[in-house]
């Protein structure tokens, strides 16, 4: 789109024809996913995770329409529907239901590569600041949606999540309690907020669908990152996107198709929990309450404020959960270096590195019971997770030197090959490393 | 801006290391007392069977039909089996007539009408029916039973850490309470009503020993009914009420992955052949690559650029 040497879409059939001057639909796609689509040529595997959130949305929204077909909105009728009528009795329900628990697992585990791979490359950084704030967007009405929808099976999981994350409004004084009856429709889950659940769970992937696209038109603008952070010089540096990277996407998501279907076909409730097989029990309070293992970094960031400092402890931990994601929306801010691939910062490189440890540690923390070691553990890991967004990554960028960077995406490529092949200061192209496109 | 966000860092992070300090102080201070459920709960013990594992199935029908027989004469007297059908006994190798008199032999009627009077008129149970519950309501069930509500049985394998395994130690872990328990938590002798057991998580359960004596029910295969192989007989059949699907679930899983696998080695070729046809073999695995790193830095120490 963004750039000069673009191939223009030319319709072959004259259907295709008719239709491009009536409705230039074909070209859209052409623009957008197609042969009209420059790319630079160098990207890396970590570069395929955003089709495969995409395929992921796409699966989600499939199952999930055809379960809603089954499911029963009621406090009677969620569990039994589920367990017993879409498990048992509807054809092929038990794996409609299992591609779309383990589909939500898998959504997320593409979707943080994703944001890893933006936050080692810089992905955030101008001209790509609303691509990345966009894609947080995505994120939180991700996390809402999959909140919502782990509440419908009606399980004691299921109640007594949504206890607890709905209790988070009523740290807020004065508002707070109000707010949270209004939200459920009651003091506690019930009727009334199971269908409300229900009607928003159907609403939100629509709307993620929307964001989507306008996350991919953001994008399109600059055109795709790639792994040297150095911008695209010329049309040495793209390939276009049909055929060369629809190939490499096709083989991998195929190869991760895979391994959703071995989860999904033969160890489907690993990454659930077992309590959320029993019937939701407003009485009966599990032992450990837990969320899905996608939020349990967050949770181990709640859990660790345990004084009151002014505040009550409650309202820090809520505020400093959603203060860890907000924060990221100012990072093209906080980071300033003008540098964007981490490969090439290696005091930033390192940070980096422990901030992956970092967030791995408050999984775990989130994710276990808590004791005096593991509440310990958490609370550091939680204040390295604000310290190094708010502190260390403003002045990484500030002090750091970068190492040189490439002159160009096809020299990167190259790898100093052209300087192999002839004497320094007599560098000749090699014959088929400068093929154009086209 | 960036000092206002760094000043917010520096709060979280000062308020989060004061609190660790202080549950630190506070843990080496005052050590909570250990816990007996904590010391004392032991994990479930090995238990094999043929459902386990990618390739588990319900072929050993001869054991699921001795566990559907346990669960019959002893575990239905107190536990449903809510979510399963008559009509789903065809899964462990019962026929049609079989299906047809287990049915309306069952002990509990099903509650029904008069079609003319609609006067309460339970009937006997027809294959299409769900087992009828032992206990009307939670009320009876709990008048009966201590105050103690004997949970539905249909998912219990999926509804507990360690599944059948749980299922096989808890029936066979009732024992006296371990002296050394008591010289340790002289108050926590179990109270009248209860009955200890090691594999429950407060060690403490309600349910009676269900399996006291060997030879308890008589198999019609022959079969040994020790308490420990009644335990493992009905903790196999639990694993099939829980999901009787699995044998179709591995077999169409395998179908599957046998095909993506030949998906994605043949998307592969294509992509590498095409790549490669365009003379664009380039090191896709970018900079991260150290050798690719390595090799960038020598051609450029060759070349005598700094870096």
């Amino acid at each position: 789109m963004s750039f000069s040497w673009a191939r223009p879409y030319e319709p072959k059939h004259p259907v295709m024809r008719w239709l491009d001057e009536r409705l230039p639909l074909p070209r859209l796609v052409y623009g957008a996913i197609g042969g009209g689509y420059p790319v630079p040529r160098n990207l890396n595997y970590f570069w395929n995770f955003g089709v495969l959130a995409g395929i992921f949305l796409t699966i989600q929204i499939v199952t999930g329409i055809v379960l809603a077909m089954h499911y029963y909105a009621t406090t009677d009728g969620a569990f039994l529907s589920v367990n017993q009528l879409i498990m048992r009795d509807v054809n092929a329900g038990w794996l409609l239901r299992y591609a779309h628990m383990n589909g939500a697992s898998f959504f997320f585990i593409v979707t943080y590569i994703h944001i890893f791979r933006g936050l080692y490359y810089g992905s955030y950084k101008a001209p790509r600041e609303l691509v990345w704030m966009l894609g947080l967007v995505i994120y939180l009405l991700m996390m809402a949606t999959s909140f919502l929808g782990y509440v419908l099976p009606w399980g004691q999981m299921s109640y007594w999540g949504a206890q607890v994350i709905t209790g988070f409004f009523s740290a807020f004084p004065l508002v707070g309690e109000p707010l949270r009856v209004w939200l459920l429709g009651g003091y506690a889950p019930d009727q009334a907020a199971l269908t409300r659940f229900f009607s928003l769970h159907y609403l939100m992937p629509f709307v993620i669908a929307a964001v989507v696209i306008l996350h991919i038109w953001a994008l399109h603008i600059p055109g795709s990152g790639n792994p040297t952070g150095v911008d695209v010089k010329g049309e040495r540096d793209t390939l276009p996107f049909h055929p060369f990277y629809t190939a490499k996407d096709g083989w991998f998501a195929a190869a991760v198709m895979l391994v959703f279907a071995i989860v999904t076909f033969f160890a489907p409730d690993y990454l659930g929990h077992p309590d959320n097989y029993i019937p939701a029990n407003p009485l009966a309070t599990p032992a450990h309450i837990v969320p899905e293992w996608y939020f349990w970094p967050f949770y181990a960031i709640l859990r660790s404020f345990t004084i009151d400092f002014i505040l009550p402890a409650k309202l820090w931990g809520v505020l400093a959960m959603f203060g860890s994601i907000l924060l990221l929306f100012f990072l093209p801010w906080l980071d300033r270096s003008p540098v964007r691939s981490g490969a090439y910062r290696p005091v930033f490189k390192r940070f980096f590195w422990l901030l992956v440890i970092d967030v791995i540690i408050l999984g775990y923390v989130g994710g276990a019971p808590l004791n005096w070691w593991r509440t310990a553990l958490g609370q550091i890991a939680s204040a390295y997770y604000f310290v190094h967004f708010l502190i260390i990554l403003p002045l990484v960028s500030a002090f750091e030197t970068p190492d040189p960077l490439p002159n160009s995406i096809s020299e990167s490529v190259l790898h100093g090959e052209e300087a192999e092949a002839a004497p320094a200061g007599q560098t000749r192209p090699r014959r088929g490393s400068v093929a154009t496109a086209g | 801006m960036r000092f206002i966000l760094g000043f917010i860092g520096s709060v979280f992070a000062a308020i989060l290391l004061f609190s660790t300090i202080s549950n630190l102080a506070t843990y080496f201070q005052n050590p909570p007392a250990p816990l007996a459920s904590e010391e004392f709960h032991r994990e479930p013990k090995a238990l094999h069977l043929q459902s386990d594992g990618p390739f588990g199935s319900f072929k050993n029908q001869a054991q699921l039909q001795r566990g559907f027989q346990v669960y019959s004469e002893v575990c239905s007297a107190c536990h449903s089996l809510n979510l399963v059908a008559f009509r789903d006994l065809k899964g462990l190798g019962y026929n049609e007539a079989e299906i047809k008199k287990i049915a309306s032999d069952w002990k509990t009627q099903v509650s029904s009408i008069n079609p003319d009077t609609g006067e309460p008129a339970p009937r006997k149970a027809v294959p299409s029916d769900r087992f009828p519950a032992p206990f009307a309501n939670e009320i009876a069930a709990r008048a009966a039973n201590n105050n103690a509500l004997p949970p539905d049985l249909s998912l219990m394998t999926k509804a507990r850490e360690g599944g059948a395994a749980y299922v096989y130690s808890l029936l066979t872990g009732f024992q006296n309470q371990p002296a050394e328990l008591l010289k340790k938590f002289p108050d926590t002798k179990t109270p009248p009503g209860l009955h200890y057991n090691p594999y429950f998580a407060n060690l403490n359960i309600a349910m009676p020993p269900p399996l006291t004596s060997n030879g308890q029910v008589t198999y019609a295969d022959g079969t040994p009914a020790t308490v420990d192989q009644m335990a493992k007989d009905v903790a196999a059949f639990l694993v099939w009420t829980a999901e009787p699907n699995v044998d179709n679930r591995h077999a169409a899983g395998l179908a599957v992955a046998v095909f993506l696998l030949f998906a994605s080695i043949l998307a592969y070729l294509a992509y590498r052949q095409l790549w490669h046809d365009a003379k664009r073999v380039v090191r896709v695995t970018g900079p991260l690559d150290p050798k690719n790193q390595a090799k960038t830095k020598r051609a450029k120490a060759k070349q005598g650029v700094a870096g």
